[in-house]
Formats: C-alpha cells, sequence, structure tokens
C-alpha cells in the first residue's frame, strides 16, 4: 500500500514538473470549448434571412417590424413560392425563410390562432437553431403583448422546419462531443506516453528488478491522469453551463458516473498502447492515429453518423466514445436516466473488460 | 560458496542470426569483486540482463543467490541490486526523492540502510534537491549506486558503472566498490576499460559473446608468453608497417603512443638486431623499452588467438 501511494506520489511530480504538457492539458479543454461554442455558432451576424408575407395585415407588418430591429439579419422581403425558397436554400443564399400566409391576422383575430412558418438551413445546424430561436422569441414576445392588450388566448404558433438536417444532430451537441474527445486525449495518450516513457528512459529496466508487482506500476501511472480527467471534465461542465448556456437536464451523478467508466476505458486502452510500442514516439502516433481521429470523425458530433456508408457506420461501433457520446447527450440534453443508457454503459463497461485483459496478457514481466 | 553461476548461458537475437552470448559458463563467489572485461558489444549487456530476470536464455542455465534465475526470478529481484548503463533513474526527480522513492520500492527506507550508503551518499548529499538530471555524469552514477545498494542487496550487478565518467569519478567509484566488498557483497561489474580490470579480484575477459579467458588479473598478466616492447618513431604508421614486415616480429599493434611488439625469438640479440633494421629504413627519434604485458595485451593476444582458432 505504501510503495503505491510513493508511486502516485512520484507520478504526480512528473506531471506537475512536465509544465508545458500541463499546460497544454488544461488549456485543450478550455480552448476547444471556446472555439466549438463561439467561433463556430455565432454566425447568425450578418445571416440572410428572407420574409414571405402573403398576409400583409397589422400583425404580420408589426412581427416583420420587431424582426427587424435586430441587427443581426440581413432582411429580404420577397413572395417566394416554394420550389423558389428551396433553390434558394440550394444556392446557399440565405440562412432562413419565414412565412406569413395569408389571412394571418384574420385568423388570428377570428380563430385564436394562427400559425408562421420556419424554415431554416439546417446543414449548418448550430445557426440554424440560433436563427429559429430568435425568430420563435420574437414571436412570443409579440403574442405576449397581445394576449396584454385584449385579454383574448390568442396563440401563434410557428412552424419551423429543419431542412437537410431535420434532427439537428451536432446542434449543441458538441459538448458532449468534446467531453469524449478530451477524455479520449488526456487518458489514452498520456498513460500510453507516460508509460513507454519508463521503457525508453530505461527505469522500466530498474523497476522490473524490484519485488514491485508490475501490475502496481500500471495502477499507479492511470491515478493522476484520473484526477486530471475528472478536473477536466469539471473544467468542460462548468464553462458549457456558465458560458455556452448548455443545460444538463438529466442527473450530474450519473453523468459523472460514466464520464468516469469512459476514462477507464480510454486508460485501458493507453495501456494496451504502450505494451505494444517501446518509443514515445510511436505512443504518440498509435494514440492519434488511432484514437484521435476517428473519435473526431466517427463519434457523430461532427459529421452526422446516419450519412456515413454502412461499413464506416459499423466501424463506428468499435469507438467507446460512440457510445459516451450517446450517453453523455441522453442525459444532459434528454434528460434521461440510467433506464434508457444501460445498454451503451454495459457495451463501455465490456469493451473496459477486454481492452484490460489483453494488456494484461500481453504485459511484459521481462524486456523484450 | 557461489552466488553467480552460469551454465553454457546461450542468447541469440534476431532468430539465430546474432550470437550475442555463446555458452558462457563461469562463477562468482560470494563477497567477491568480478569483474566481466570486453569491447561494446561484447555480450556483457545480455550476460547482466539474464542473471537480473530481465532476459531469458536460449539455453543453458544460471543461477543468482543460489536461486534459479528463470524460475526464482521473484525472489532474485528482491535480493540483488541492479545498476543498467544508461543512467536510469527519473530525472525529473530530486536526489533525496529518487533515494527515497527506490527505498520504498523495496519496503525499506532510507534511514534503515543509511550505513550502507552513507560513504557514497555524503558526496551527493550537498546537491540532494537538485533534479537528478541536472547532475553531472559522476553524481549520476553515485546516485545510481546508491538506489541499486539501499535495500542492501545480496549481490551487485554494475553493468558499465564508468562508461562516460571522468578519469577522477572513475578512481572514486572503484575506491567505493572496494568499500562495498568490506560490507560483503558480491560484486558483478562490467566494464570496457581495460585498465580497470586490475581493480578487479578476478575477471573474465569477453570478446564476441565468447569468454577468451577467467582469472586473477595478474595471473592472466603472468600467462602472457613473450617479453613485450614498446617502440615509438617519428612516423608511427610507417614504423607499424615496417614492423609488421618484419619477419623477426611475431606480432605487433599499435597501443596509444607506443606501438607493441613481441618477437619470434627471445634472445636478448632481437632489440639490437631491430633498431638496426629500423635505422636503415630512415625512421627517426626510435626508442625501445621492455615492458609488463597489460590486460589489453592479453586481450588482444587472446583475441587474436580465438580469431586464427575460429579461422583453421
Amino acid at each position: 500500500m505504501k510503495q503505491l501511494l510513493i508511486f502516485v506520489r512520484k507520478e504526480f511530480y512528473h506531471v506537475f514538473r512536465d509544465r508545458k504538457t500541463l499546460l497544454l492539458l488544461f488549456g485543450l479543454p478550455i480552448v476547444q470549448i471556446v472555439l466549438f461554442g463561439f467561433a463556430l455558432t455565432n454566425e447568425i451576424k450578418n445571416s440572410k434571412i428572407v420574409i414571405c408575407d402573403y398576409s400583409k395585415d397589422v400583425a404580420s407588418q408589426q412581427i416583420i417590424r420587431q424582426i427587424e430591429a435586430s441587427n443581426n439579419f440581413e432582411i429580404e422581403k420577397a413572395i417566394w413560392s416554394q420550389s423558389q425558397i428551396e433553390s434558394a436554400f440550394e444556392e446557399g443564399n440565405i440562412k432562413m425563410v419565414v412565412v406569413f400566409p395569408a389571412n394571418f391576422n384574420n385568423d388570428l383575430q377570428h380563430l385564436h390562432h394562427a400559425q408562421i412558418q420556419v424554415i431554416a438551413d439546417a446543414s449548418d445546424p448550430n445557426t440554424a437553431t440560433s436563427l429559429t430561436n430568435y425568430v420563435s422569441a420574437i414571436i412570443r414576445d409579440y403574442q405576449q403583448e397581445i394576449i396584454g392588450r385584449t385579454s383574448m388566448p390568442l396563440q401563434i404558433i410557428p412552424e419551423t422546419r429543419m431542412l437537410y438536417n431535420p434532427t439537428l444532430a451536432g446542434a449543441t451537441n458538441f459538448v458532449p462531443g468534446v467531453m469524449a474527445l478530451v477524455l479520449m486525449l488526456v487518458s489514452v495518450l498520456m498513460t500510453s506516453v507516460s508509460i513507454v516513457r519508463e521503457k525508453e528512459m530505461g527505469t522500466m529496466e530498474v523497476l522490473l528488478v524490484s519485488p514491485i508487482n508490475p501490475f502496481l506500476v500500471i495502477i499507479s501511472k492511470a491515478v493522476p491522469y484520473l484526477v486530471l480527467s475528472l478536473i477536466n471534465l469539471a473544467v468542460i461542465l462548468v464553462l458549457s453551463v456558465y458560458l455556452l448556456g448548455m443545460p444538463i437536464n438529466g442527473s450530474i451523478t450519473l453523468l459523472v458516473a460514466e464520464s468516469t467508466l469512459l476514462i477507464f476505458t480510454a486508460l485501458s486502452l493507453g495501456l494496451l498502447i504502450s505494451t505494444s510500442t517501446n518509443s514515445q514516439e510511436g505512443a504518440m502516433l498509435i494514440s492519434l492515429m488511432a484514437m484521435l481521429l476517428p473519435t473526431m470523425m466517427f463519434t457523430g458530433f461532427m459529421f452526422p453518423l446516419e450519412n456515413m456508408p454502412m461499413p464506416l457506420q459499423i466501424f463506428a461501433n468499435v469507438l467507446p466514445s460512440k457510445w459516451y457520446y450517446i450517453i453523455v447527450k441522453s442525459i444532459m440534453i434528454k434528460g434521461l436516466g440510467f433506464a434508457a443508457i444501460w445498454k451503451e454503459t454495459l457495451i463501455l463497461f465490456g469493451m473496459t473488460l477486454f481492452l484490460l485483459q489483453v494488456s494484461f496478457r500481453k504485459f511484459k514481466i521481462r524486456l523484450a | 560458496m557461489q552466488d553467480v553461476v552460469l551454465n553454457q548461458i546461450t542468447k541469440t537475437y534476431n532468430k539465430g542470426a546474432v550470437r550475442a552470448v555463446d555458452e558462457v559458463s563461469f562463477s562468482v563467489d560470494k563477497g567477491e569483486l568480478f569483474g566481466l572485461i570486453g569491447p561494446d558489444g561484447a555480450g556483457k549487456t545480455s550476460i547482466f540482463r539474464m542473471l537480473t530476470t530481465l532476459l531469458l536464455a536460449d539455453s543453458g542455465m544460471a543461477t543468482v543467490n543460489g536461486l534459479d534465475v528463470v524460475k526464482d526470478y521473484k525472489q532474485i529481484r528482491s535480493r540483488v541490486g541492479y545498476m543498467p548503463g544508461k543512467f536510469s533513474l527519473y530525472q525529473d526527480l530530486s536526489v533525496e526523492e529518487n533515494l527515497s522513492f527506490f527505498a520504498t520500492l523495496f519496503n525499506t527506507s532510507i534511514a534503515e540502510n543509511y550505513d550502507l550508503i552513507k560513504p557514497i551518499y555524503v558526496q551527493i548529499e550537498p546537491f540532494k534537491n537538485r533534479r537528478a538530471g541536472k547532475l553531472s555524469g559522476g553524481m549520476k552514477q553515485k546516485l545510481a549506486l546508491c538506489c541499486a545498494l539501499i535495500h542492501r542487496p545480496n549481490v551487485l550487478f554494475l553493468d558499465e558503472p564508468t562508461t562516460g565518467v571522468d578519469a577522477v569519478s572513475r578512481k572514486e567509484f572503484w575506491e567505493m566498490l572496494a568499500g562495498l566488498k568490506q560490507q560483503g557483497i558480491t560484486i558483478l561489474v562490467s566494464t570496457p576499460y581495460m585498465d580497470e580490470a586490475t581493480l578487479c579480484e578476478r575477471i573474465a575477459l569477453i570478446q564476441s559473446g565468447k569468454i577468451l579467458s577467467i582469472d586473477r588479473p595478474e595471473a592472466i598478466i603472468n600467462q602472457y608468453p613473450e617479453t613485450l616492447y614498446a617502440i615509438k618513431a617519428a612516423h608511427m604508421s610507417k614504423l607499424l608497417h615496417d614492423l609488421r614486415s618484419n619477419p623477426q616480429v611475431k606480432s605487433c599493434f599499435a597501443f596509444g603512443e607506443y606501438h607493441h611488439v613481441s618477437f619470434q625469438r627471445s634472445d636478448t640479440n632481437q632489440e639490437v638486431q631491430l633498431l638496426k633494421y629500423l635505422q636503415e629504413l630512415q625512421h627517426v627519434g626510435l626508442e625501445i623499452k621492455q615492458i609488463q604485458a597489460s590486460i589489453e595485451d592479453c586481450f588482444i593476444r587472446l583475441m587474436n588467438k580465438e580469431h586464427a582458432g575460429s579461422r583453421h
């Protein structure tokens, strides 16, 4: 036990004395969150939208004026047919179309409910959500205003349609993706590199010629990176909730528990990589090529998996991050409990056991 | 009692293409300071790794402290001290942190065995808060020795401990080993420096994975059969060529600032005849003296003999 403690302390010394790597490890999630959060979502400025007003009455004019009051859009008024709208989207000139049907005010006054169609180009899901949310908010405000004035139960229903990407895969969902990415990076890359470093520096040779159980070496390597990963997780969650306004609808305890499971999966993968290579460069290359790239590509947060060819969709199943991504989305966005994600959890758990067994079997108690 | 025994140990690499260690047998007595002397690539490190249970031999058997290196590897690992040829401590930990880490690794503490390492540790203690990576070569070796000793091992394996270390530190290091021998620790040390051989009690000369000779250094030197002369002149390379083409000369090889020469016949006349022959060839600044053979002379003679033997 004392051996484990001094080992873990030694690993913390290694981590904290390597300032550059440490800075990278903590800077990375922050940079990624800010990058994905702002650089990729703040495009609503200067977005071109088209308003088709078939009604041209008091109510529609008032709503249009309020939309115009915002400086976020370039607004064009036109009467377009359905096919004109579609071709405009296809050319990529416009981001959103707001359609007021004929007799808008009439419906509102007599039927007490009216509809506005909001069509957005969701191939850029972040922008599409922001735009439709924005317009919906204006419509809601207007509705509140006339209810207050006339005390009649009026209802304006914005019919939102997302073109090209109706499920909005990837919208506010990059946060789970970044979580998967950062946890994989820290755990897989750093563990494998730090174990291989012992081999490269020759210290493994000395450790092997000692009564210590080699597995203790491995376990103590994992502890600091587990801690680091959990800190990173906390940073990401705090940033996404307070900076990006991302919800955590489900249980935060469950989220942390599932994240810890992913960290264990990643640590065992890092261990496996370290048993298969003898140089830090090799470990880094395998980690980057075999882990980070597929995690970016096939987790589903950058490119929707549904749009990929079948072989790639099948390949995505071997990535732990794919399952973790589903888990995190279910907890954070949909607010679901364990009952909804036990299958994915089981898959991650199985992967971890498998990886651990293979790497323990491959672990060498001698050199070469 | 014998603390280290090797019996017909063979180790090959690249699926048998390279015979690094070729049927090597020797044994080291308890409390002995035994030197494995040979150039780079002779197989010294492979032998050390097999004895410290890090590598498995292809054939043959070996015991350390009476324990089989394959079967009882776990017990051996807690009883021996091992200092690899490459500096293998944590460069980013301080001197003291390294030492206390290795102490805990072996379930002991610095305080418990301080008396054993004290003569060595006092020399590096002023720098105990310095990172190991920032120490000089000599101090690194002292720290590595302390770490290898901290659990009071029965057998100490030192693989080329003085390689890359300055002359003064090398001398100090051997004095430390003499001190450790007093404590009754069996020490197996390897070195490519032939001049260090005489500091061991017994040595094995090794070349290309084969043992050339095993004995006390003095005995090996006394076995040198011919009288040896050192000779020098203004033009050393021409001298070497001329000496080699002289039928009088049995062997001749460059050795520092002199060439070492032995004659076919052993009468005293040889020296005078040789000088005359060289003067006729316009050599100037000639100097010749009879010398005592060194371990290196013995090594070269044995190596040439082995080489000639394997060719016929």
